[in-house]
C-alpha cells in the first residue's frame, strides 16, 4: 500500500505493559486522513501510552501500529519528521523566549520560522505580540498555543496532542479547539486525547478508552444516540439548596421498583427507566407521582438527549478501584 | 439551630486587592450561606487565586472586609485557618505515606486528639469502603479513591468551610459522580463548600456559581438563572461571552 492511500493511522491487537500494569490490552482502530479525531478517557485508561507508542517513543509489547502507512517500530526514522507530538506535559524550555523556543524547534527538524510561516499563521500571529516573553512567563493558555506551534513548526503530516487543554480556561480552551479545526481543514490530520467528555463534540470522531480498551469508535452524536433507553432530567430549580435536595431525590430514585440507572449530571439528575418499551411521558407521569411521595414535589421532569457522558457510563460498567 | 448557624459562611464586602497600580480583586462582594455548594469561577488572571488567597486568609486584603466561618480574615486569620479545609487535584495527600499515615498526619496539624484521630479514620475509612486499603501506600491506590480520600481528609477537622480546586479533573464520570455524592451528602450537613474549576460543566453540579471577569464578579446565580438570564444552554457559554467580553 502506498503511503498517500494508506489510513493516517492503523492499530491492530496493541498491547502493552509495565510490570502487573496492563496500560493497553489489545487496542484496534483506524483514522483517516485529515479527521480530528479524539480519545475521551479518565487518567490512567492508556492514552498516554498509546500516543508515545504511536509517535514512535515507546516499543509495543505485542500488536502492530501504521502511522501515514509506516510501522512505528521498524521504519521510524523515516516516520518521525512526519509526525508532530505535543506532550500532555509542558515539554518547552521555559527560559527561553517564545521567539527562542519557536527556532529552536524548526533547527532540529531542519527548517526555519520564516519558512513555514504560512503553515503555522493562524497560532503564529496569536503569539507574536509575545514574542519576546519568557516561555515559563507566559499564561496556561498561551502556554499550550506555542506547544501546539512548535509541534506544528516543521509542517507534519499528522499531529499527536495529549491532552492539549488540561488546566487551561475555557475560553483558551475554545480558542484552541478552533485553531484545531482550522489544521484540520488544511488536510491536517489530528489525534487529541481528553479526559473532559464534553470536548468529545469537538471532534469528527472520538474513541471512548477505559482502562487499556476501547468502549465506542464513533461520531460523538452516534455515540450519545446508541444510549439505548429514554432519559430523563430530573432539576430543582426552585428550592434553596438544590444540591442536597437532589442528592436526597436521588438516594430515594435509587430505592425506586422501575430505576434502571440514576446519577448525577450537572445541575439535574438523569434517570433511565427498567422497562424499556414504556412511552417516556408515561415515564414522566410516574416519576412526578413517585417523587412527589417521597417529598420531592418541587422536581422538575422532562425528557432529554443522552450526550456522550452518558454513553460512556452505560458503557464502563463498574468504576475504577470499585469493590 | 444556633446564630452561627444562620449567619452567612463566607460574607465579602467590598474586598479589593491592589498590586501597585493594579487592581486583581476589585471591591468583590457576596454572601455564601451554610450548606451551600459555590462554584467560584473566572478565566486565567481574573482575580479568582487572589480571592481566595483572601479568604483563605494567605493574603491580607487592601481594601474592604470578608468573615469565614464566622471569622475576620484579617483580625482572626489562625481562626480562620483552623476553621476551613482545603483540597486541590494537584496537592493534598503524601503518595509515599500510607492512608491511615496520611489521616494521622492532617489529624495532628489540625490538633485533634490520638482518640478523636483514630475514631474519625475508622469512620472515614468505613463511609469510603476503604477499610481495607488503609495500610496501602496512597501512590498504590486508584485515583478515584485518592480523590475521595483526599476530600474526606480534608474535612477531618469537621470545617464549616471547604475550599475544593478543581475536586473532579481527570477522574471517570463514575468516580466523578460519587465524588459529587460526597460532596451534597456535606452540604446537607451544614458544610459550606467552595468549588473552584475551569470546567464549566463541573460548575453545573454547584447550588449558585459567581463568574470574574478582570477582578469583578460579572455574573452570579444559580446556574438554571445565569443560562435563562444569558438564553443559552450551558454554563459554558455564559462564561465565554462573558470573558470575552472583557477589555
Amino acid at each position: 500500500m502506498s503511503d498517500a492511500s494508506a489510513p493516517a493511522v492503523d492499530v491492530e491487537g496493541l498491547e502493552k505493559r509495565f510490570g502487573q500494569t496492563v496500560a493497553l490490552a489489545g487496542v484496534a482502530f483506524s483514522i483517516d486522513r485529515a479527521e480530528l479525531f479524539g480519545f475521551i478517557g479518565p487518567d490512567g485508561a492508556g492514552k498516554t501510552t498509546l500516543f508515545r507508542i504511536l509517535t514512535t517513543l515507546l516499543v509495543p509489547d505485542r500488536g502492530r501500529a501504521r502511522v501515514l502507512g509506516r510501522d512505528v517500530v521498524g521504519d521510524l526514522w523515516t516516520l518521525r519528521p512526519r509526525i508532530g507530538y505535543m506532550p500532555g506535559r509542558f515539554s518547552l524550555y521555559p527560559d527561553l523566549s517564545v521567539a527562542e523556543n519557536l527556532r529552536f524547534f524548526a533547527s532540529v527538524f531542519g527548517t526555519t520560522v520564516e519558512r513555514e510561516r504560512a503553515q503555522i499563521a493562524p497560532i503564529y500571529d496569536q503569539l507574536a505580540p509575545f514574542a519576546d516573553r519568557r516561555a515559563a512567563a507566559l499564561s496556561g493558555g498561551m502556554k499550550q498555543k506555542l506547544a501546539l506551534c512548535c509541534a506544528l513548526v516543521h509542517r507534519p503530516e499528522i499531529l499527536f496532542l495529549d491532552e492539549p487543554t488540561t488546566g487551561v480556561d475555557a475560553v483558551s480552551r475554545h480558542e484552541f479547539w478552533d485553531l484545531l479545526g482550522q489544521f484540520t481543514r488544511q488536510g491536517m490530520t489530528i489525534v487529541v486525547s481528553t479526559p473532559y467528555m464534553d470536548e468529545a463534540t469537538r471532534c469528527g470522531r472520538v474513541a471512548l478508552i477505559q482502562r487499556g480498551a476501547l468502549l465506542a469508535i464513533d461520531a460523538p452524536d452516534r455515540i450519545a444516540h446508541s444510549f439505548d433507553r429514554p432519559l430523563f432530567a430530573i432539576g430543582a430549580d426552585r428550592v434553596a439548596a438544590p444540591g442536597a435536595y437532589r442528592y436526597h431525590a436521588l438516594l430515594a430514585l435509587r430505592e425506586h421498583a422501575h430505576t434502571h440507572s440514576v446519577y448525577p449530571f450537572g445541575d439535574t439528575l438523569h434517570y433511565a427507566d427498567r422497562r424499556r418499551d414504556l412511552p417516556p411521558d408515561q415515564i414522566t407521569r410516574e416519576l412526578r407521582a413517585f417523587l412527589a411521595s417521597r417529598g420531592f414535589g418541587d422536581t422538575s421532569v422532562s425528557e432529554i438527549a443522552p450526550t456522550v457522558e452518558d454513553s460512556f457510563i452505560a458503557r464502563m460498567g463498574a468504576p475504577e478501584g470499585s469493590a | 439551630m444556633t446564630a452561627a448557624a444562620h449567619a452567612p459562611a463566607i460574607e465579602a464586602h467590598d474586598l479589593t486587592r491592589r498590586f501597585g497600580d493594579f487592581v486583581a480583586v476589585d471591591r468583590l462582594s457576596f454572601d455564601i450561606r451554610s450548606g451551600e455548594v459555590f462554584g467560584f469561577l473566572g478565566a486565567n488572571g481574573a482575580g479568582k487565586t487572589t480571592a481566595i488567597r483572601m479568604l483563605t486568609g494567605l493574603l491580607k486584603p487592601t481594601g474592604g472586609r470578608a468573615m469565614v466561618a464566622g471569622h475576620d480574615v484579617v483580625r482572626e486569620t489562625e481562626r480562620v485557618k483552623r476553621d476551613i479545609g482545603y483540597m486541590s487535584q494537584r496537592f493534598s495527600l503524601y503518595e509515599d505515606l500510607t492512608v491511615r499515615e496520611n489521616i494521622s498526619l492532617y489529624g495532628g496539624i489540625y490538633d485533634l486528639t490520638d482518640a478523636q484521630i483514630h475514631d474519625r479514620a475508622q469512620t472515614m475509612l468505613a463511609r469510603l469502603g476503604l477499610e481495607r486499603a488503609a495500610g496501602e501506600f496512597v501512590r498504590a491506590i486508584p485515583l478515584g479513591w485518592r480523590q475521595k480520600l483526599a476530600f474526606s481528609v480534608a474535612m477531618l477537622h469537621e470545617p464549616r468551610v471547604v475550599f475544593l480546586d478543581e475536586p473532579t479533573s481527570g477522574v471517570d464520570p463514575i468516580t466523578r459522580r460519587q465524588f459529587w455524592e460526597l460532596i451534597y451528602e456535606a452540604a446537607g450537613r451544614g458544610t459550606t463548600i467552595l468549588v473552584t474549576t475551569h470546567y464549566m460543566d463541573e460548575a453545573e453540579y454547584c447550588d449558585r456559581i459567581s463568574i470574574m471577569v478582570a477582578g469583578r464578579i460579572a455574573a452570579l446565580g444559580t446556574p438554571a438563572e445565569l443560562k435563562q438570564q444569558f438564553g443559552t444552554s450551558s454554563i459554558d457559554d455564559v462564561f465565554v461571552r462573558l470573558a470575552r467580553g472583557a477589555p
